[in-house]
């Protein structure tokens, strides 16, 4: 009669179930960005206090940069600014910092203690890293020769990422 | 020595489940009395030896022996003793142990107290709930062991995440796993029946005093695990419609259909196929709220970072019992024999709108819990679903039920009258009318939401005190015969007034904190205050103290009101170097109307503090309407005809306990 009421839920659950288990597999962590494959916001942002150089969107153009957004306050950037450090010495690849939502002694205080690996830092209140779609520091993206933002990492970059991920891609847009 | 005890229980209880799960069930289909008689024993044996594992690491966490993985990842030598033992489930294997635990003790229970049910009925139901503890126990032996040994052992351990370091906290899970598996005897009950191809009253009488106790502990848990997140947590919020928090409320709020399902099968033999289906739901939700969530499966495989086989393992096993059971509903239920036609506006007809209410509330809750997870599986897109769709969605659907929650006690069996009913209601009308007005008067227009809110609440409390009040004839009759009623009135009739008046306390709490919260934040020298509300806050200074597993940051204040002190405020802000983590310990001075609630932040670094007040009017309301929702549930638990009287089941089924032949 109505029978198939009565199947209704077991149909149902099978495709919850199904969901499921394709989302078991689903990396919840990688975020994708609407700027992939876009140009990279117009910006310019002014230096640190006591720099000389601050760091806009003309700095990106010509050559394939990354881009990191951090800040003194973020505790995982810490734990990243070894591997920074260490990319910044291969000079494979010019590194830009956007400095999101810090404040003067910390940032300077930050540096020197941990070591500088940026070519340019611009100091942001929060404006610019929202047309890039900072979604919580860090995140490093990767810019190619004509400006398009072509690799976004949420969270801190790993030397696993590196060498797996950055890296590769670098060497795949220099060409 | 006692570890490898606990290991070997563990074991032994796998083999005994194995023999209950399969043995009655054989004995209850052929009726061979021996084979059903083995449930019980059965079922109290499983008890006694997860208990044994159970109580082994429990010992183990006592005495600290990190020579355990299990202890060594989650405990440090420092903690009290009290968060040593809490330690137990703070893990992932610990409450996979606990979860077996309170499930072997609800076997035992129906095998001592289900002495008025049909032995073959028994069985299977006892039958049904092993085959659930050989999947859980076998989940963890093959890949959760809490009994794992770690060589060389360290000094001391890792220490337990400090958040979790709190009294409300620690009997939260117990609360909230006594609530989610005693839904399983409901469950178990419901397959029984499928099997039996039989649901009749006394089924529903007997069911419903397992599905009461599962819902009181599921209240109580919520309510502790809200309450935590307000008083820990430190933004002066209560509830976030976040998965995991989602997880634990489909459940309640499935279990209370369920609860008011059963009723309309004991007293008019209707409903059945809905309350199955409500039956295997509830449990179902609990098993998804415990393991999907909770384990992180939800989120992705990479929470289990340990070993990804635990997910597909909990996803097998799900897909086992709910897809088994539904497989079985959709088999079996539509042979079964359905009541008597109902009237629409009828005291079973108010009990089906309820139903249909809950359950499109629940559909919307599950909707937008899960609802980011298909869309990120079938398009690749990351979406949030927030409190705004929960506001927009569970609200309108909870506004009919208040409505129809103050008229259903009021209809008749068979065929209600709504219009009588409705003039009964007269005061409750003024009431809500005056509450309305009275709050739009003192707060102004822009609180036309809550003065909607405390409205319904108005209605829905004086409704039931209505109900009660005709119920025992106060007032119309003298004192001293309203008396002799009350006390004869069932408890089931006390529960229900107690429950229905705790929620339309909740109603109000909800309301008046999410209408009338301030807040606010301001940077502050020891020596100066900050005006809340009418309140005075001064901060008089700031030190360290020291404890035994942390060091804090502990603020003097003191709460003022016209210049008279009323109270003295400390909140802390404490860090914990074994674990390198900090934990914010909120101050709360309460009048049981309203909360003034302070958070002391970072130091600024020139003497002074960034301190967080809030003013949180009828919060505490929530807490207290739940707990007599809780209460009341108690006290329906213990009305007499749960005990005594339940109507004996002649016939096929005593014919069953007798030798074949």
């Amino acid at each position: 009669m109505r029978r198939w009421l009565f199947v209704l839920p077991v149909v149902l659950f099978g495709l919850l179930t199904a969901g499921f288990y394709v989302g078991l597999y689903t990396d919840a962590n990688v975020l994708p960005s609407a700027l992939i494959d876009e140009p990279a916001p117009q910006f310019d942002l002014p230096p640190l206090p006591g720099e000389a150089r601050g760091f806009s969107t003309a700095d990106l153009k010509g050559h394939v940069s990354l881009v990191n957004a951090f800040a003194s306050w973020c505790l995982p950037c810490r734990e990243e600014h070894a591997v920074l450090n260490a990319l910044a010495r291969t000079k494979r690849v010019p590194i830009y910092g956007i400095d999101y939502k810090d404040k003067e002694p910390a940032i300077s205080a930050w540096l020197k203690e941990l070591g500088n690996p940026y070519d340019r830092i611009g100091a942001d209140s929060g404006r610019v890293g929202i047309d890039w779609g900072v979604y919580g520091v860090p995140e490093t993206f990767i810019v190619d020769r004509s400006g398009r933002i072509r690799y976004k990492h949420v969270g801190p970059l790993t030397q696993d990422d590196v060498e797996r991920k950055i890296l590769p891609l670098v060497a795949k847009l220099d060409k | 020595m006692i570890d490898e005890i606990g290991h070997f229980a563990l074991v032994l209880a796998l083999c005994v489940a194995a023999l209950q799960s399969s043995l009655p069930l054989l004995g209850a289909a052929r009726r061979e009395p021996a084979l059903v008689a083995l449930a019980r024993p059965a079922a109290l044996a499983q008890f006694l030896f997860v208990a044994t594992a159970f109580f082994a690491l429990m010992h183990a966490y006592a005495v600290s022996d990190f020579s355990l993985v299990n202890v060594a990842a989650n405990s440090s030598s420092t903690k009290p003793l009290l968060y040593k033992l809490t330690g137990v489930w703070s893990n992932h294997e610990g409450s996979m142990l606990l979860w077996v635990f309170i499930l072997a003790l609800f076997g035992a229970a129906v095998a001592l107290f289900g002495r008025n049910l049909p032995p073959t009925l028994r069985a299977r139901v006892l039958s049904v709930q092993a085959m659930i503890g050989v999947g859980f126990l076998l989940f963890i032996l093959l890949t959760s062991n809490p009994f794992l040994r770690l060589v060389p052992a360290p000094l001391d351990g890792n220490g337990l995440n400090p958040i979790l370091e709190d009294r409300g906290l620690a009997f939260h899970p117990p609360c909230l796993y006594l609530g989610y598996v005693g839904f399983s005897i409901s469950f178990c009950f419901a397959i029984a029946a499928l099997i039996e191809g039989r649901v009749d009253p006394a089924w529903a009488r007997w069911v419903r005093p397992w599905t009461l106790a599962a819902w009181c502990a599921l209240t109580i848990g919520i309510a502790m695990g809200s309450w935590w997140s307000y008083y820990t947590l430190g933004w002066g919020g209560w509830w976030y419609w976040d998965p995991v928090e989602n997880a634990s409320f489909m459940p309640w709020l499935i279990g209370t259909a369920l609860l008011h399902s059963a009723i309309v099968v004991e007293k008019r033999d209707a409903l059945k196929t809905w309350t199955i289906l409500l039956a295997i739901v509830t449990f179902s939700l609990s098993l998804i709220g415990t393991f999907l969530v909770r384990s992180g499966v939800l989120t992705s495989v990479h929470a289990f970072a340990s070993d990804p086989m635990r997910g597909v393992f909990i996803l097998l096993l799900i897909g086992i019992a709910t897809g088994g059971a539904l497989l079985l509903f959709a088999v079996r239920a539509p042979s079964l024999q359905g009541g008597g036609l109902f009237a629409p506006i009828s005291r079973e007809g108010g009990l089906l709108l309820n139903n249909l209410l809950l359950s499109a509330a629940a559909a919307t809750v599950l909707l937008g819990t899960l609802y980011p997870l298909f869309l990120d599986v079938v398009a690749h897109k990351k979406v949030s679903v927030g409190p705004p769709f929960f506001n927009s969605t569970f609200v309108p659907i909870m506004i009919p039920l208040l409505i129809a929650m103050a008229v259903g006690p009021l209809l008749a069996w068979k065929r209600g009258d709504l219009l009588a009913a409705l003039q009964r209601l007269k005061l409750a009308f003024l009431l809500m009318a005056a509450a309305a007005v009275v709050t739009l008067a003192i707060m102004g227009v822009r609180s036309l939401g809550a003065a909607c809110g405390l409205g319904l609440a108005a209605w829905l409390l004086a409704a039931t005190i209505t109900e009660w009040v005709e119920r025992m004839r106060l007032f119309s009759e003298p004192l001293g015969s309203s008396f002799r009623r009350a006390l004869r009135l069932p408890r089931a009739a006390w529960g229900m007034t107690f429950a229905h008046a705790g929620m339309a306390v909740v109603v109000a709490g909800i309301t008046g904190s999410s209408a009338w919260t301030v807040e606010r934040i301001e940077n502050v020298q020891p020596g100066q205050s900050v005006d809340i509300a009418g309140y005075t806050v001064a901060l008089d200074g700031v030190h360290e103290v020291q404890a035994s597993d942390h060091t804090a940051l502990r603020a003097d204040m003191r709460l003022l009101r016209d210049g008279h002190q009323i109270a003295a405020m400390h909140p802390e802000k404490r860090f914990y170097p074994v674990e390198n983590g900090t934990q914010t310990d909120v101050a709360i001075r309460t009048n049981l109307v309203s909360d003034v609630y302070a958070v002391i932040g970072d130091a600024d670094g020139k003497g002074g503090y960034v301190l967080r007040l809030y003013y949180n009017p009828l919060v505490p309301w929530i807490w207290l309407g739940a707990a007599a929702m809780a209460l009341g549930g108690l006290v329906s638990l213990s009305d007499r005809r749960h005990r005594v009287g339940a109507p004996a089941r002649r016939a096929r089924l005593a014919a069953a306990a007798q030798p074949a032949e």
